[in-house]
């Protein structure tokens, strides 16, 4: 529906146009500022119903007002007994059709868009040379934290993802516990994340996400799945095919080792309570049971909703149920030999992983 | 006359109560208690809202919001909404249609016991270790990972319960079906009796998959079984189809109602006759039947598939056809009407721009590729809202002060109504309007905090005041039902004076046999046919004054809820393990809701007769009584 450039123009300048109304939130997360094409497709669906629905409220708003204030008791009179009405099979008529005529406006590009929406038929076309063409993304879900693997790129990450812009990727989703809803509001819609099977849909990025306020796009889990549901959010990060190609080559290499001194303690520490769960390598790894730290660094969040500094990073570490409950870490003391973290090794481990980044 | 003999007391009256069968006096316990849920409803609806007030507060813990969220939707839904209607059904439904009683009068008490000790039950959760969790869609992958009791109090809470609604629909019908006045045809029954028929056919289809969900549900819990557990090749899915299944038919058991009751409400109020009736009828019957064809619009983000979510976006957009006739219909109806701004036809005219922001909602919603963007978010959960604030809420508090004089005999205050509704209607719109554009900005439900990087501070925090306004003229209101009960004026027949069908020509409140003689129905609106040919007496009769069958009150309905209860707590802590006394006590319940049953199958109860001559010294009462009133003080609106 609407592909014409010329509709397109004056949706975007209705956008625009509302985005100057205001009351659209912000454009990292809201669906009234969409940046890509299916927001945009969806966003388009929900002008034209609101269009409709609001010319429903106006025939509606006429009737309602011109009854209430000609027919007032106080105007025709305390003893007027009104003519006894049965009905007219005209009027039916009418108020059925015109309601049809307009569900059917609505039920063409709903038909329509479903279908396209859910066309994941190219994903697995390769050039020949046997590459894929596309870029698939592997999420699962897990409480309350999300995992993204590239399966032709051999790279896990977590928490962050980063996706090239203007080019369809694909995403698998399936979740290791509880029903998840994996969403992008400014993106496009949900796709539901469940324990028994994959779904399948795919979303394109217009925008870069450093043209953000906050250099990246929020993601939500949309489906209630415990305690911190609430908290269990990623953010994207959408770069230019070129950047994205470099990070990409960045995840595929080893990570350097850390100089300074009280890093390389970190490591030292981390290797010895952390690494069982926590992956640092981003190559080729098999899922966790923890998120992948490899990006640590680069990322925008500590546990994915919390602002990215040493001190949120320490606290988190000191206490994760804290900060978000029903969580699946385990409690500090039970990874350091009873004791709980020293602030001397929480310092250590915050400097590490501040420094494992795979960008510049 | 021995349930009419004149007991005093506290004491009496509730073991009055307890043991009634009369209609009347059951559909006073479904309003007092489905009330109180209300209230305990509304309180949970304010928790909420103080803790989302700001970003990142701390009022209530996130285990704690999830625990009051999931009992705010599962009270309101179940315990509050329903039993309410439930009320009017019994109060109203039976008079319209001229019957003495409901045809299982005996059935009408264990349904409601059945409900009460249900509500209660799940509602103890709070006491003994927590409330379920797991939303009031309590989906399985989720349900099953829950720990401690909770969702063990839903699922059994909502079986009990679940069992009382079950038998209620089914009475209804059969009331309905059988025990219509001569005249009294189908196409003459006031809009009210027709939407509580439709609604019982539904509740009687719609139920069964709840029941058979929740007992997998209870198995998988209590009993180690995997209808639902994806590890051992369950499949949570399932949970989510029969949720739905029974979840959207039952939107429109509580909306047919309100329909109901609304449409009485246009035509007392305008004085004019229902436009278009037959298509009112129509409508209604097509919006229960259409509602079994579309629970799938739940799932549009689950992964059905394209085709399924087109063809099921496709069915939902048909449902806005009869519910643009019935807006429409009343539109027309209050169209060259003479119409009286009471308190319910306030309510009723507040209805109309309300519930049709919440259908237009509805339609956008049913538009698949767009719901992935609504669907879970502060959208829909301002579009649920405006169709069950602003249609079954506000029928609820319009039917309350319509047909407050016929249940208890007295007028609420119209003044203090109107505060009532003023702050209800504000309080209203400020709360859930500014909810389509927090969901719109990306807000996802059911979070019960949020960052104050996420931009959503303002339009939260004016919610909340929306809410607090709410919370005022819910206060008024029982400040309004205690003051009219102080009062106790008596009001007489038809106290707002426009009464147009059957309950209107008998006394408020209608002595125990509701009709000395079964009156004789001459068409749509009967009353308003016999006042308008200016007959005196109010109706004419089907038959002569003779004796009248009545049911005796019985105990055995509440004992046998009572064991229900009872081995609701055994069955509930028997896989605890460590607890010896479980299975005895789930004996022990079982015992006594299977021994009840046992006393009556096998003793004869044959009712008792009010003779010829004890209705004549009734009958000459209640005209003693109404002169002495009019005597007085003209009770009523006027």
């Amino acid at each position: 529906m609407m592909k014409g450039p010329k509709k397109w123009r004056l949706f975007a300048l209705m956008t625009a146009l509302l985005v100057v109304l205001s009351g659209c939130g912000r454009e990292e997360i809201s669906t009234l500022i969409p940046a890509g094409k299916v927001a945009q497709d969806q966003f388009n669906l929900l002008i034209l119903s609101s269009v409709v629905m609001l010319f429903v409220i106006i025939v509606v708003s006429i009737i309602y007002v011109l009854a209430i204030v000609k027919f007032r008791r106080s105007k025709v009179g305390e003893d007027m007994i009104p003519e006894q009405v049965e009905g007219s099979a005209r009027l039916e008529f009418i108020w059925t059709a015109i309601p049809i005529v307009l569900l059917l406006i609505l039920a063409v590009p709903t038909v329509y868009s479903t279908f396209d929406l859910a066309d994941v038929t190219a994903m697995d076309a390769q050039t020949e040379e046997g590459i894929a063409e596309s870029l698939t993304v592997n999420v699962t879900g897990k409480l309350y934290w999300w995992e993204f693997e590239y399966p032709e790129q051999g790279i896990i990450t977590a928490q962050e993802l980063v996706v090239p812009t203007g080019e369809r990727v694909y995403f698998n989703l399936i979740s290791a516990d509880i029903k998840h809803s994996f969403w992008i509001p400014s993106i496009g819609g949900k796709l539901d994340v469940n324990p028994e099977n994959v779904n399948t849909f795919y979303l394109e990025f217009d925008r870069e996400s450093a043209e953000l306020d906050n250099g990246v796009f929020y993601g939500k889990c949309a489906e209630l799945c415990g305690p911190s549901h609430a908290l269990m959010d990623f953010k994207v990060k959408s770069l230019n095919r070129e950047d994205f190609d470099q990070w990409v080559a960045g995840m595929q290499e080893e990570q350097e080792a850390p100089t300074e001194a009280v890093a390389q303690e970190g490591q030292a520490l981390f290797e010895q309570s952390c690494i069982a769960c926590h992956a640092t390598s981003g190559v080729g790894a098999t899922p966790g049971v923890g998120p992948n730290l490899a990006t640590f660094g680069d990322r925008n969040t500590v546990a994915g909703f919390m602002e990215h500094n040493e001190e949120n990073l320490k606290n988190w570490i000191a206490d994760p149920q804290q900060y978000k409950p029903g969580n699946l870490m385990p409690n500090a003391a039970s990874l350091n030999n009873g004791e709980p973290f020293s602030d001397q090794e929480l310092d250590a481990l915050a400097a590490y992983l501040m420094g494992l980044k795979v960008e510049e | 006359m021995s349930s009419n003999a004149q007991k005093t007391g506290f004491g009496a009256t509730i073991w009055d109560y307890i043991t009634t069968v009369d209609h009347k006096k059951i559909a006073i316990l479904y309003l007092i208690s489905g009330g109180f849920f209300f209230l305990v409803g509304g309180v949970e609806a304010m928790l909420i809202r103080i803790q989302l007030m700001k970003a990142g507060n701390d009022f209530l813990s996130a285990g704690t919001y999830n625990e009051v969220l999931t009992m705010h939707g599962t009270t309101m839904i179940f315990l509050a909404a329903m039993p309410i209607l439930f009320a009017f059904m019994n109060s109203i439904a039976p008079l319209q249609i001229g019957a003495r009683d409901v045809a299982f009068p005996f059935l009408n008490s264990l349904g409601f016991w059945l409900f009460f000790f249900g509500g209660v039950f799940l509602n103890l959760s709070w006491f003994l270790g927590g409330a379920p969790d797991a939303g009031w869609t309590n989906y399985a992958s989720l349900a099953l990972a829950s720990e401690g009791h909770g969702i063990d109090f839903y699922s059994l809470g909502l079986t009990i319960s679940g069992f009382g609604s079950l038998i209620a629909g089914i009475n209804f019908l059969v009331t309905i079906i059988n025990m219509r006045a001569p005249g009294m045809t189908y196409m003459r029954m006031p809009l009210f009796t027709w939407t509580t028929f439709v609604a019982s056919a539904l509740i009687l289809l719609a139920f069964p998959p709840l029941t058979v969900g929740i007992f997998f549900m209870i198995f998988d819990r209590l009993f180690g079984a995997n209808f639902f557990d994806v590890t051992m090749g369950g499949n949570t899915i399932i949970w989510e189809h029969f949720f739905w299944i029974f979840g959207h038919p039952e939107v429109y058991i509580l909306i047919l109602p309100a329909f109901g009751i609304f449409s009485e409400i246009f035509a007392i109020f305008s004085r004019k006759r229902l436009f278009g009736y037959t298509a009112l009828v129509f409508a209604t019957i097509l919006i229960g039947f259409y509602g079994f064809m579309v629970w799938a619009h739940h799932m549009f983000t689950t992964g059905l598939g394209p085709t399924a979510n087109a063809v099921f976006a496709l069915a939902t957009m048909i449902i806005a056809v009869p519910t643009g006739i019935k807006i429409f219909n009343w539109l027309l109806t209050i169209w060259g009407g003479s119409i009286s701004f009471t308190v319910p036809m306030i309510y009723a005219v507040a209805f109309i721009p309300s519930f049709t922001a919440g259908g237009v909602t509805g339609v956008m919603q049913a538009i698949a590729p767009l719901d992935y963007q609504l669907h879970d978010s502060y959208f829909i959960v301002a579009h649920f809202h405006y169709v069950i604030v602003g249609g079954v809420v506000l029928a609820i508090l319009a039917g309350t002060h319509l047909y407050w004089p016929k249940m208890f005999g007295t007028m609420l205050s119209e003044k203090l109504g109107k505060w009532t509704f003023w702050f209800f209607f504000i309080g209203f719109h400020l709360t859930f309007f500014i909810q389509h554009f927090l969901g719109l900005m990306g807000m996802p439900r059911r979070v019960y905090t949020f960052g104050a990087d996420q931009g959503w501070d303002l339009f939260n925090a004016i919610s909340t005041v929306g809410a607090f306004f709410m919370a005022v003229g819910v206060i008024i209101l029982l400040v309004n039902v205690v003051m009219t009960t102080i009062k106790n004026e008596r009001v007489g027949n038809d106290p707002w004076g426009d009464g147009r069908t059957l309950e209107w020509a008998i006394p408020s409140p209608p002595p125990f046999y509701n009709f000395a003689q079964t009156p004789l129905v001459r068409g749509l609106d009967p009353y308003w046919i016999e006042k308008m040919e200016g007959n005196k007496e109010g109706m004419i009769y089907a038959e002569p004054l003779g004796d009248i069958h009545m049911p005796n009150n019985s105990f055995i309905p509440f004992v046998m809820s009572l064991g229900m209860f009872v081995a609701s707590f055994g069955a509930l802590y028997h896989l605890d393990g460590d607890k010896a006394w479980a299975l005895p006590v789930l004996i022990i319940g079982l015992g006594i809701t299977f021994g009840s049953m046992l006393v009556r199958s096998w003793k004869d109860d044959l009712g008792f007769i009010v003779t010829k001559e004890e209705l004549i010294a009734d009958q000459e009462r209640i005209q003693r009584e109404a002169q002495a009133r009019e005597g007085g003080k003209n009770g009523g609106l006027k």
